[in-house]
């Protein structure tokens, strides 16, 4: 299976009459390190809901070559791990141990795998020691960890992360990004953290207005002042 | 004022009462209580037992006996609903109040409901100091309580303190601009009550809000309706033979109540 | 306590007799087994997240107050809001999860009494204010004058029902006779419900300017069933009242040294004092008629409600 996403001319309009996508396009290869950065309002959260199907638009949503649709949810979920830009929203178990088991649990997987996917997955996110704590007594960075953890045990090839560092301080987002930097999967980031981009992410696609207007080397991206400031931005 | 460890009592510990599962306690309790409740009224001797069975109890859970004692007064306001039986219940005469007659009936009675309250209460506490929530949940489940509706309360407990963070928030918000002016401050009680409502409706919006949040978090996990939990360990020896103990304990007690 | 509870509403343990608080548990098992399965069919997969996240936010907003009068506060039990706004069914477990808790981790209310006091607060103000907001909408139509009028009535007749009930399951068990009981329940929750409607007003319009959609989920949940249920409970509730007289002990020591003290229906003025703190002129004669009375009213008003819900099914059908 290829470890591959691709959005061909997506559109998609919220209940409400709030069209959020007009015609994205994006494609993600095995391997590839992807930042998503654009304004506030441009689709980048409403896109990212479209890659594990919990929005359906119009267009063509195709993940690991599966198209997105209702037999294939099961295995695309298990493909791509989707993290949240609000860990309260994913926090959502009694314990730590139980947040992190929940997929590897839904994926029927037996109970000593189980622990085992909960062992690893929050060692790889530096919290070994979490597995008895409640969650809900943890600091914003801590938990923002855990959430990438509870996604990391379903082994997924795939992580889509939604504004990661948003809301850390220095040095929580410092080990934040060393861990990023040394997790294995193909990634697509959407943050507004142009230093980490920068940082972390050899090539970056640019979002405004509901579709992607500019995709390509970071370095070239960000060296384009005229297309920053087009799209509220800054290098 | 909204505490920010809305529903923590728990003690950490490591005494025997905290090692005990979860089932044991929540099933001794409720055993206690039941048998507080049977047991006739003015029955001092079992009362008197059960009393020593509680202080035990707590301090077996190493919180001293007087954690629990201190804070069983917790239900005294509501024996004003009992304070009638001294003088209605037919009996003895006791003493007069002014022309009120108390008779000797009504204040058993009375003393009675209120001995076996502050009983029960000193067991619940103990129960819910030397338990952590998530525990308590897993023991209920495990007895038998439907699934669902551990869940339901497990979701509650998990987004209680956002809610009363966001409450908090509400309130102080609200406080910041409760200036005094020059006229008659506070508004009307009908506009303060519809500020109250008006924060507890915008509390329901975000209720709903993050509810689909978490919904979709717990798609993109695999989530297809039924939360799938762990295969629970059985009983140890030790809870065993607490168990019986107890039982055995308040069988006796129960008998000693009803033969004396 | 770290939250204010609702008056006498939350029962401890030892005031009621084993068989009350044995019907409770019996009657509040059913309803919530009952409930478990129509939300389910209401709401799908959504139903564990929607419902306990609703109990948290009840929860919360249960400590939202404001100054009523002389040092007390107003603020929201939530039965008749959550069965607005989600249907009855569903509040009866968004309740029971507040309620249980509440005992559980708090010892506001019994654990033997948990029973009994969810049926209180959370199944007989859910579907009784729910059915009183349904007779109120279907006679003042759509619209938002409607569904706050509907609202503060249902919220303000639920919390005294809640109240009678409690009064009614303390007279059962000895613990109060119920011509002192009954009074002074309802009396207190006057004006305790009338916060509650206040509330549950000022909540029903943010949402209906906010979000009139997620009003709609109420409006189309199952009910039909519950108001059978409600009339049934209703029905025994009643039988049971009628026969407080048995339950009561001899309150007539108490009547008598009124009336030879001349004070007659002030007597008790005293004790209602105690316990509504307000001062309430309700105070009147406190014989059988009075219990009686105010059974009667509770009736009418059910058995209104009961058949305005009858009649819509059977237009609905026809």
């Amino acid at each position: 299976m290829h470890h591959t996403l691709e959005v061909k001319d997506l559109h998609f309009a919220y209940p409400d009459g709030r069209t959020a996508l007009r015609g994205a396009t994006l494609s993600v290869a095995p391997g590839d390190k992807v930042a998503l950065v654009g304004p506030n309002g441009a689709g980048k959260s409403t896109l990212m809901l479209h890659l594990n199907g919990i929005l359906q638009g119009h267009g063509e949503v195709r993940v690991c070559s599966l198209p997105v649709c209702k037999e294939n949810l099961g295995k695309i979920r298990a493909a791509v791990g989707l993290v949240f830009q609000e860990p309260d929203d994913q926090l959502f178990s009694p314990t730590v141990f139980d947040d992190v088991a929940f997929g590897p649990l839904h994926m029927g997987l037996p109970e000593s795998v189980v622990r085992e996917r909960v062992a690893e997955a929050l060692t790889a996110v530096g919290m070994a020691d979490y597995a008895g704590r409640v969650s809900h007594h943890l600091s914003v960075g801590e938990k923002k960890r855990i959430a990438i953890a509870t996604v990391l045990s379903m082994n997924p090839e795939i992580l889509v992360l939604d504004e990661p560092s948003a809301g850390l301080d220095p040095r929580a987002r410092r080990g934040l990004i060393n861990l990023l930097r040394d997790l294995p999967q193909t990634m697509l980031v959407s943050t507004h953290d142009i230093r980490m981009v920068a940082e972390l992410f050899p090539r970056t696609a640019v979002m405004d207005g509901g579709r992607v207007v500019a995709d390509g080397p970071t370095l070239a991206i960000l060296g384009d002042a005229a297309l920053l400031s087009a799209h509220g931005l800054e290098a | 004022m909204l505490h920010i460890n809305l529903a923590d009592q728990y003690r950490r510990g490591t005494s025997l009462i905290h090692r005990l599962d979860p089932r044991t306690k929540i099933l001794a309790v409720l055993l206690f209580i039941v048998t507080a409740t049977i047991l006739p009224a003015g029955a001092w001797l079992p009362y008197g037992l059960l009393l020593a069975g509680a202080l035990l109890a707590a301090q077996a859970s190493g919180l001293g006996v007087g954690f629990a004692l201190k804070r069983s007064f917790v239900a005294l306001p509501f024996a004003l609903a009992a304070i009638t039986l001294p003088f209605t219940v037919p009996g003895q005469p006791l003493a007069h109040l002014s022309s009120l007659t108390i008779t000797v009936e009504g204040s058993l009675r009375f003393l009675s409901i209120l001995i076996k309250s502050w009983l029960s209460v000193q067991v619940a506490i103990l129960l819910a100091v030397t338990t952590q929530f998530h525990e308590l949940l897993w023991g209920m489940r495990e007895l038998r309580l439907p699934k669902p509706l551990v869940s339901i309360v497990s979701f509650m407990y998990r987004y209680l303190f956002v809610f009363a963070d966001e409450a908090l928030r509400l309130l102080r918000a609200r406080a910041a601009r409760s200036g005094q002016g020059e006229g008659k401050s506070g508004g009307g009680l009908l506009w303060r009550g519809r500020v109250a409502g008006g924060m507890v409706g915008n509390l329901t919006l975000r209720a709903f809000e993050r509810s689909e949040r978490i919904y979709e978090a717990m798609v993109a996990r695999g989530f297809q309706g039924e939360i799938k939990t762990l295969i629970s360990p059985p009983l140890t020896d030790m809870d065993r033979n607490v168990l019986v103990g107890w039982v055995t304990y308040l069988a006796m007690l129960l008998l000693v109540g009803f033969l004396f | 306590m770290i939250h204010p509870s609702v008056a006498y509403l939350h029962i401890p343990d030892g005031f009621l007799s084993l068989a009350v608080a044995g019907l409770g548990w019996l009657f509040a098992t059913a309803a919530i087994g009952y409930a478990l399965r129509q939300t389910r069919g209401q709401l799908g997969e959504k139903q564990i997240p929607l419902m306990g996240v609703l109990a948290a936010f009840i929860f919360a907003a249960q400590a939202i107050n404001f100054p009523v009068a002389g040092g007390t506060s107003g603020h929201l039990l939530g039965g008749t809001l959550a069965a607005i706004v989600m249907g009855p069914w569903a509040a009866v477990l968004i309740m029971t999860s507040v309620i249980g808790v509440q005992a559980l981790v708090f010892q506001d209310g019994g654990l033997l009494a948990l029973g009994s006091n969810i049926v209180n607060m959370g199944i007989l103000t859910a579907f009784a204010g729910h059915l009183v907001y349904s007779l109120v909408r279907k006679v003042m139509g759509a619209g938002r004058r409607s569904l706050l009028a509907a609202g503060a009535v249902g919220a303000w007749l639920s919390v005294l029902l809640g109240a009678a009930a409690a009064a009614i399951e303390l007279a059962l068990s000895g613990t109060s006779p119920l011509k002192i009981a009954l009074p002074a329940m309802v009396g207190t929750h006057v004006l305790i419900g009338l916060g509650e409607a206040l509330i549950t007003v000022g909540a029903l319009g943010f949402l209906y300017a906010a979000r009139r959609d997620l009003l709609s989920i109420g409006e189309t949940a199952p009910a039909q069933t519950g108001a059978r249920w409600v009339a049934v409970g209703l029905g025994l509730a009643l039988g049971i009242a009628a026969l407080s007289p048995l339950a009561s002990g001899d309150p007539d020591g108490l009547n008598r040294v009124a009336a030879d003290l001349g004070f007659d229906g002030r007597a008790l003025a005293p004790l209602y004092e105690i316990f509504s703190g307000y001062g309430l002129p309700l105070v009147q004669d406190p014989s059988v008629s009075k219990v009686a009375a105010v059974g009667l009213g509770t009736l009418i008003v059910f058995g209104i409600a009961f058949l305005a819900a009858r009649l819509q099914r059977r237009r609905a059908n026809a």
